[in-house]
């Protein structure tokens, strides 16, 4: 066991903590019973601070990863400390890829089902957790095999729920079929927000995967100008000499921290210029491989380090159709604010799944990176979360690092019921976080 | 916790009812802070500092009794406090000082034992405490209230600007030894502030109100600075000043 200063991706709010890797079920009940507070961490994806716990005991589940043989129907069990990575490797030559990608690979599969992730297919798939089989929980009452259909009301109030239910050792998962490692993709390009939105309401059924980048920055009658990328699986005979080759590791890296406010209103802008530039106006069936296509940033290491030592955030929301203004909205006030912040990724929800605490609503969801250091930034992101709350939208746990404990009680009106949950498996409260104490998701 | 932007939500303040404590709070308890804790030695003054914290947005206020001239009780006043906010503190605010009177006190070895007392030793005893407490809790963010006359003592205020000193000093190595613990402390500089405590006093060049104060404190908190200093200009004021001569220093900071 070792002292560490743990931080989210982000880099900010860092907490130190007693850092201790886990190998197995039993060591995981041993450290459970012993500590005072603990939570379990994986590669430290989440923005904020749902991975450390200041004063506690951090469980690291990277010792928690052996992959199992993936069996002839696509059904793999998967440690909970293995990477997207890592089972990617092994799965895709085999014609095996994961039913939900985030936009890293770098995320353990307990992690993943922790934050209950999303990719570019939600509109037609749903969430990581709606193609977990089943899942082995340790709680501070006792370990659990948990599934949608046995003990189904601890799988759901584990799912979403940012590990505060227990720490997840494996999970069962069940895999899609894949002939080949690439995808065709579609781009257009919109001039402005509101012609992307009607692109994407109207013709996101017609593609599994689905994407937009919009600009925040510019004003006017361009506002939120926005390069939509749409795909699907290439089948093998579709291509003439189909491969099926894994993930590669990265080829670069920001090996030093430059200073803040390298990334600020002037490179920004530059930045998203020529990103628009680059992109074709219209452009049918390119060919990309699985790594471009799904997990761009993965091609550089600690790239969270561009933005100094201040750090940064991520604003992400979700609303529903009836509320699609709120979008609209929200880039009006941002690009308005003047403050800086790289391409927006804008993506359509399907319906959300039975966890109380999981992000995904059906409608819209808007993600944007914002470097720490305007004065003005706290204060548009709380009258932006007051516009979020006005639609009964709701901010995701695993960006957070700064919403306040009443809008996150309004956000999540189940909050109770998985209290409750919460009181019966872990009356003590030794399940905690620095997220659920600053959005006093549980009590001390 | 303290939030992305070093937004605190559990406070504690010791010497709560000072000027620019009492801007600093409304000025927290506007952005998110609920809990706060105000720690000093007068009842009535606290109580009022408690009930404009809830004005700005506090949703618990505590008070802790202490006297400053008593350094023997600073860490159980220190105990105190965190017991009564009951959560882990996210930002403890020490505004302990005493002016004083240099030509009455320095013939006065009972008050110069007090000025020793009140601007050096008490902190330092409540910063070891805290030290303690915080580094447990693996996070946390002190804010020391020093002086720019800490920066180089002058004739006219020696006794409280040889005590800022000490405890400047002491802070800047204490900040050192905190290194990868998650627990900062950042020292505030402030020049000449419009308040009680200097009542009477001349208003030197730079002189702000206790709201700019506040103001840089915020600053200075998103930006982790070690030293704050208010107005920031008087960082390179002080740097010039403290390079000059005795008889030019006495000539600019002694002249009556």
């Amino acid at each position: 066991m070792s002292r560490e200063l743990l931080y989210g991706w982000g880099l900010t709010a860092p907490g130190n903590c007693e850092v201790q890797t886990v190998f197995d079920e039993a060591q995981v009940v041993d450290q459970m019973n012993k500590a005072t507070h603990t939570i379990a961490r994986g590669l430290g994806r989440s923005y904020g601070d749902p991975a450390q716990v200041s004063g506690g005991v951090v469980l690291n589940n990277r010792g928690l990863g052996d992959i199992g043989r993936i069996s002839d129907e696509g059904v793999v069990t998967v440690g909970a400390g293995a990477s997207i990575h890592e089972l990617l490797q092994l799965s895709t030559p085999l014609g095996w890829f994961v039913p939900v990608t985030p936009g890293t690979r770098q995320v353990t599969i307990g992690g993943a089902i922790a934050a209950d992730v999303h990719g570019k297919n939600h509109h037609v798939d749903g969430s990581f957790s709606d193609h977990v089989l089943s899942m082995r929980l340790v709680t501070p009452t006792g370990a659990h095999t948990i599934s949608p259909t046995v003990k189904p009301e601890l799988f759901w109030a584990t799912v979403g729920a940012m590990g505060l239910t227990g720490v997840i050792t494996e999970a069962t998962i069940q895999m899609i079929p894949i002939t080949t490692d690439s995808v065709f993709v579609d781009t257009d390009r919109y001039a402005n927000l509101e012609a992307v939105m009607t692109a994407m309401f109207e013709g996101d059924v017609n593609y599994r995967y689905s994407v937009a980048w919009v600009d925040c920055m510019t004003k006017g009658k361009n506002m939120g100008r926005a390069i939509l990328t749409r795909g699907d699986h290439v089948e093998a005979d579709q291509m003439e000499k189909p491969t099926l080759i894994g993930p590669q590791p990265p080829k670069l890296n920001v090996p030093f921290m430059p200073p803040s406010g390298l990334l600020n209103r002037a490179t920004v802008r530059l930045f998203n210029e020529a990103w628009f530039r680059v992109a074709p106006q219209h452009r049918e069936q390119e060919k990309q491989s699985l790594s471009t296509f799904f997990h761009p940033l993965d091609g550089v290491s600690n790239w969270n380090r561009m933005y100094g030592k201040r750090g940064f955030l991520q604003y992400q929301f979700a609303v529903s159709d009836a509320h699609s203004d709120t979008v609209v909205n929200v880039i009006k006030r941002l690009s308005e604010s003047g403050v800086a912040s790289f391409l927006a990724v804008l993506k359509r929800f399907g319906e959300g799944n039975a966890s109380p605490l999981s992000f995904p609503i059906a409608g819209w969801t808007l993600a944007l990176d914002l470097p720490i250091g305007s004065p003005r930034l706290p204060k548009v992101l709380d009258e932006l979360d007051d516009m979020v709350l006005a639609a009964a939208g709701r901010l995701y746990f695993a960006k957070d690092s700064r919403l306040s404990p009443e809008k996150a009680q309004l956000m999540y009106p189940r909050l109770d019921e998985f209290r409750k949950i919460k009181n019966r498996i872990d009356p003590e409260h030794k399940l905690t976080s620095d997220l659920a104490r600053r959005l006093r998701l549980v009590g001390e | 916790m303290e939030n992305a932007f070093g937004q605190p939500q559990n406070v504690v303040v010791f010497g709560g009812s000072s000027d620019i404590a009492r801007a600093i709070t409304r000025k927290l308890c506007a952005a998110r802070t609920s809990n706060v804790v105000l720690a000093g030695r007068n009842q009535k003054a606290l109580n009022a500092a408690s009930d404009e914290a809830k004005d700005y947005g506090a949703t618990t206020v505590s008070t802790v009794l202490f006297d400053a001239e008593e350094p023997e009780n600073a860490a159980k006043t220190v105990d105190a406090a965190f017991a009564a906010a009951g959560e882990p503190i996210d930002l403890v605010v020490i505004a302990v000082g005493l002016l004083g009177n240099q030509t009455e006190d320095e013939n006065d070895a009972v008050a110069s034992l007090r000025m020793a007392t009140v601007n050096y030793t008490w902190p330092v005893t409540a910063l070891a405490q805290l030290r303690k407490l915080m580094v447990a809790q693996g996070h946390g963010r002190i804010v020391l209230i020093s002086s720019v006359a800490a920066v180089r003592v002058r004739r006219s205020l020696y006794n409280y600007g040889a005590a800022k000193a000490g405890l400047d000093s002491f802070a800047i190595g204490f900040a050192q030894g905190l290194e990868g613990t998650g627990v900062k402390i950042q020292i505030l500089r402030p020049g000449v502030v419009r308040t009680k405590m200097t009542t009477g006093l001349k208003e030197a060049p730079f002189t702000t109100g206790p709201n700019e104060v506040a103001g840089y404190v915020m600053r200075g908190i998103a930006n982790d600075s070690t030293i704050i200093w208010s107005p920031p200009i008087l960082r390179y004021v002080f740097f010039v000043l403290r390079q000059l001569p005795t008889v030019l220093w006495r000539a600019v900071m002694d002249r009556q």
